[in-house]
């Protein structure tokens, strides 16, 4: 993590050609570079978000953050933003993946691409990059504990979301997933279950569950953080990162 | 778990929010993830106006026993008050 950086706002063309708000945080002192799409979680573009963000360009690897919420709320805070489209019912899927394709594109035509882009989601945002994954030419996938990946929500749920298991056959990138042994959404069965369908459908991957560890380990701005689980969860993520988009 | 769950309701009432004094048309009620209350989920209460914009809100966030404990109170509070000041702004 010694590498200089450059951070800034900048605007990139998501779906349906939307003028959206994303962060880039790119690695200035090297010629070219790997990158990642970092989808947020549900309570939005918020300052712990862009330190993950900054992290990444730090060891080596641009990073790019779409605002998913920029659409509705663009100026506002994170909380208020996310607040507001939580009362709308969250971002649609074929949004979100175009507003991922957005951020891969721009990445991509940066001079310091090597053409090479993965993506990362934390919480709702694991889901995302799951789907994004399946839909998208992204060279990686990561998952952090992402709810609704291999089950549906339950029957008697008002979440829209369906599960992505059933695209999992279209995934195109290495898939890495990262996951609390206590957490319930996801449960340790329904990683299981997505393990079961990559495995079936060819797919490389690999996911790693870490004891002591619930929903949310990484955010260090939570009461669920748990430094060991994200302390080796990073690890695994820059090493899959080395591996897949270096 | 980011549930999404949530109930929506109009109201008629006023909010302190950032900018000063406001109506407030909508109230959100669900339970997630906070923005700043220690816990991994609380029971939030949104009092927006949508139509002014995201920042028109005032929110909070609350332990599940502090939120019954509210909800009990102000219907201790509206039982107990004369009915006819309660039809003044019904």
């Amino acid at each position: 993590m010694n590498h200089n950086l450059r951070v800034e706002s900048v605007i990139i063309s998501g779906h349906d050609g939307h003028q959206q708000e994303a962060y880039l945080a790119q690695p200035t002192d090297v010629e070219r570079c790997g990158s990642v799409v970092v989808i947020h979680h549900m309570p939005g573009y918020d300052a712990a978000t862009r330190e993950i963000v900054r992290r990444f360009a730090a060891n080596g690897f641009t990073a790019l953050m779409p605002n998913l919420y920029h659409r509705e709320a663009p100026g506002a805070s994170p909380d208020d933003a996310a607040a507001f489209v939580r009362a709308n019912g969250g971002v649609p899927d074929e949004r979100l993946v175009g507003d991922v394709k957005g951020a891969m594109d721009y990445l991509k035509a940066l001079p310091s691409s090597n053409g090479k882009v993965a993506s990362i989601g934390f919480c709702s945002g694991g889901r995302q990059s799951v789907l994004a994954g399946c839909r998208l030419p992204l060279d990686g996938v990561i998952d952090c504990y992402g709810a609704f990946v291999a089950v549906d929500p339950p029957a008697d749920s008002p979440l829209k979301m369906t599960s992505v298991i059933g695209e999992i056959g279209a995934l195109r990138g290495e898939f890495l997933g990262l996951f609390g042994a206590e957490d319930q959404y996801p449960s340790v069965e329904q990683n299981e279950l997505l393990a079961a369908a990559l495995s079936a459908a060819g797919k490389t991957f690999t996911i790693r569950t870490y004891e002591g560890a619930g929903h949310g380990f990484f955010a260090v701005d939570r009461p669920s953080y748990r430094p060991e689980a994200a302390n080796e969860g990073w690890k695994e993520i820059l090493g899959f990162l080395e591996r897949v988009v270096a | 778990m980011c549930t999404y769950e949530r109930e929506t309701l109009p109201v008629r009432a006023s909010g302190k929010t950032a900018s000063g004094w406001a109506s407030m048309t909508e109230a959100t009620v669900y339970f997630d993830h906070p923005v700043h209350f220690a816990a991994g989920h609380a029971l939030m209460i949104d009092l927006r106006d949508p139509a002014a914009g995201p920042s028109q809100r005032v929110a909070l966030e609350l332990s599940a026993t502090s939120a019954r404990a509210l909800a009990e109170s102000i219907l201790r509070t509206l039982d107990s008050t004369p009915a006819r000041l309660l039809s003044e702004l019904s």
